[in-house]
């Protein structure tokens, strides 16, 4: 069964007098265990889609099942519970709590899931681990590295076990090296089973992606499988010294 | 869930401490205000109402002597014009009247031992205890035995026991007024001071007749005048519909005539006090309505502060939104954090208002009472203002788009 099914999804935005049609019918159904890469040029409503998937918005039009559930009909609040127990999201500006802990951040969605205190230490403490900053737990995000921050936002995409991450240009902020780095962690935790759809309108990076989606005036315009690159592999093609600008 | 909240209300205040020191100070003065403002006003109230107290309830007395043309009273006795008669007409016809006691007063000199006390003689009748509301602490009271036979015996006020005889039991002593032995047959309670300042305690009741005939002397014009009539009036009569009454029995016994003036003075008391009383509350009102005021701008520049600190925040909010925080969540969080503050800010207050409230006490000298109603009614204002203030922000923060919040810049 698929995580994300969508049937004829649409989203307008209404300005005034004008509508605008910021996605016209997207059909598309994304199996468990693949590495999606959505692209398009600006404008081509690629977070659009993504704020539909990520359950942070309601469609238009359409349908959309997630993980099984119809979600396209749900309340703001039921809306808010599904993004806590399905989806895992990656940003671009990383969107770390300032001045508050590593551990403190990745506990951050348990918080809202009711989980107790000593089992979100646990969890959070694991992910950590996970992405490689187990021995940075009680730093803020100002003493970390932007490669590290990503880290953390993604083992707090992880803590909630969800069915999909949802990642919008997560390597927008951070050098060639670390970008791939960063892509190498996502391969491995896509090879471990996570499902992963990630926008991005560089192709260098839609390349370690299994799937590429390309949408073009609100259309999906491609969607094709290829052979991924092995991020692994790249890095040690890419000399070492970026790794000082990072 | 509201633990949490809390947790995450003190880090936020932690952070911006000189911002939430500045927030809370309005929630503070204001709080202190209040708390010192009422002591001023319920300690005020307090004096009143002791001065009632000491006076009696329902008491208006009758003074010989008249008011003249000019308004000017001539000195109390200086004419005897009211006589037991009246007091014993003013108790029979005046239905109103519960009690009416006569007595005569006089300074004297009494020796106990080799101490002398110069001190107030009061000569009344067994009525005088139940008139002023005076009960007898110790021994007993004049009874009505001792003004037929015109007995030698005496009851000692407070401070006039305390002179003569120190902790020393009085009861059964002998002591000389103006050379005459009496014995001492009682103690009275403790009545304090007057709201004219006099203390009432510094006296010695004795009955009304051996006051005529030993102490005070009787007056050549008339054997049965006396120097005041004290009348309790019935408990929840109309004290001036009373007045009225009695001032037109006295005026008809007097034979007094249209034009001319009263040859007595007539004083509600206990009115004067309850008017005291009455302005005393609505001080205290009106000063909590204006410390009141500082409250209410202490909670404005709450809310002032939450909505600065909502926008500052908005990437914050849209990111506990996406990871699954509810409307609820979001509005709880914001709330927590504003009562937050303006319970702290009261709790502080609440100590600088008793310092205050204190501090007005000793340097003023002002009688201040801290009603522990007043500082539970403070606290409670401060986190109503708390609620109140801060929910606008906090729904604002609730009702945020997540997507929109995220993208803030
Ligand atoms: N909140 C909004 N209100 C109005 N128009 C919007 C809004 N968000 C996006 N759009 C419009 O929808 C279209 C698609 O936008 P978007 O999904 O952000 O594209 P992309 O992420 O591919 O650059 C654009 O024309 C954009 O202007
Ligand atoms: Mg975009």
């Amino acid at each position: 069964m698929a995580i994300i099914a969508t049937e004829e999804l649409g989203k307008d935005y209404h300005l005034g007098p004008h509508t605008v049609h910021a996605l016209r019918g997207v059909s598309v159904s994304i199996e468990p265990g693949e590495f999606v890469a959505v692209m398009g040029p600006s404008g081509s409503g690629k977070s659009t889609f993504m704020n539909l998937l990520g359950c942070l918005d309601r469609p238009s039009a359409g349908r959309y099942w997630l993980d099984g559930q119809d979600v396209a009909r749900l309340s703001r609040d039921q809306l808010a519970t599904v993004r806590n127990a399905k989806i895992g999201f990656v940003f671009q500006m990383f969107n770390l709590l300032p001045r508050t802990s590593a551990l403190e951040n990745v506990e951050l969605p348990l918080l809202y899931g009711g989980i107790s205190s000593r089992e979100r230490r646990q969890r959070g403490r694991a992910r950590l681990q996970a992405v490689g900053l187990a021995d940075r737990e009680h730093h803020h995000p100002s003493q970390l590295s932007g490669g590290q921050q990503q880290r953390v936002a993604i083992a707090r995409a992880l803590v909630n076990d969800p069915a999909v991450i949802l990642a919008d240009e997560p390597t927008g902020n951070l050098d060639t090296r670390t970008s791939v780095e960063i892509l190498a962690l996502l391969q491995r935790l896509n090879r471990q089973g996570l499902t992963i759809v990630l926008v991005t309108h560089e192709p260098d990076i839609a390349n370690y992606a299994s799937r590429r989606l390309v949408f073009r005036d609100g259309r999906l315009r491609t969607d094709d499988h290829a052979e991924p690159l092995d991020a692994v592999e790249a890095l040690k093609s890419l000399p070492e010294e970026d790794e000082a600008v990072a | 869930m509201l633990l949490q909240a809390l947790r995450i209300a003190l880090r936020s205040l932690k952070v911006n401490k000189l911002r939430t020191a500045l927030t809370m100070l309005g929630i503070m003065i204001g709080v202190a205000a209040v708390i010192a403002m009422v002591s001023v006003g319920a300690g005020a109230q307090a004096r009143v109402a002791e001065q009632i107290q000491s006076l009696g309830s329902n008491l208006i007395i009758v003074l010989s002597g008249s008011s003249n043309a000019a308004g000017v009273r001539l000195g109390q006795g200086s004419q005897t014009t009211i006589t037991e008669d009246d007091a014993s007409a003013i108790a029979r016809e005046v239905p109103l009247v519960q009690v009416a006691a006569p007595s005569s007063r006089g300074n004297a000199q009494v020796v106990y031992g080799n101490l002398n006390w110069s001190t107030g003689i009061q000569g009344v009748t067994a009525d005088y205890f139940e008139a002023r509301d005076w009960p007898v602490e110790v021994g007993r009271p004049v009874l009505q035995e001792d003004v037929d036979g015109a007995t030698k015996v005496a009851l000692l006020g407070q401070t006039t026991a305390l002179n003569l005889f120190g902790d020393a039991d009085p009861i059964g002593q002998i002591i000389r007024i103006k050379k005459v032995p009496f014995t001492v047959v009682g103690l009275l309670s403790r009545k304090g001071q007057s709201s004219w300042g006099q203390d009432q305690d510094d006296v010695i009741l004795i009955p009304l007749s051996t006051a005529k005939k030993k102490v005070l002397g009787v007056s050549q014009a008339n054997a049965r005048s006396v120097g005041s009539i004290s009348i309790k009036i019935r408990p929840d009569e109309d004290m001036a519909e009373a007045e009225t009454q009695i001032r037109a029995l006295l005026r008809q016994r007097h034979r007094l005539q249209p034009y001319q003036d009263d040859d007595f003075w007539l004083r509600n008391l206990s009115e004067v006090l309850q008017t005291q009383e009455e302005s005393s509350k609505v001080m205290t009102y009106l000063l909590a309505a204006i410390a009141s005021v500082s409250l209410l701008v202490g909670g404005i520049g709450i809310m002032n502060i939450m909505l600065v600190s909502v926008t500052e925040r908005t990437r914050e909010i849209g990111l506990r939104m996406a990871v699954g925080a509810r409307s609820r969540d979001i509005l709880t969080q914001f709330l927590v954090e504003a009562v937050t503050l303006s319970l702290i800010g009261g709790v502080i207050g609440i100590a600088l208002g008793i310092g205050g409230s204190n501090a007005i006490s000793a340097l003023a000298e002002w009688r201040t009472v801290l009603a522990p109603s007043a500082i539970v009614l403070a606290f409670g204002f401060a986190a109503a203002i708390g609620i109140f203030f801060g929910f606008y922000p906090a729904r604002k923060a609730s009702r945020l788009d997540p997507i929109e919040a995220l993208r803030y810049e």
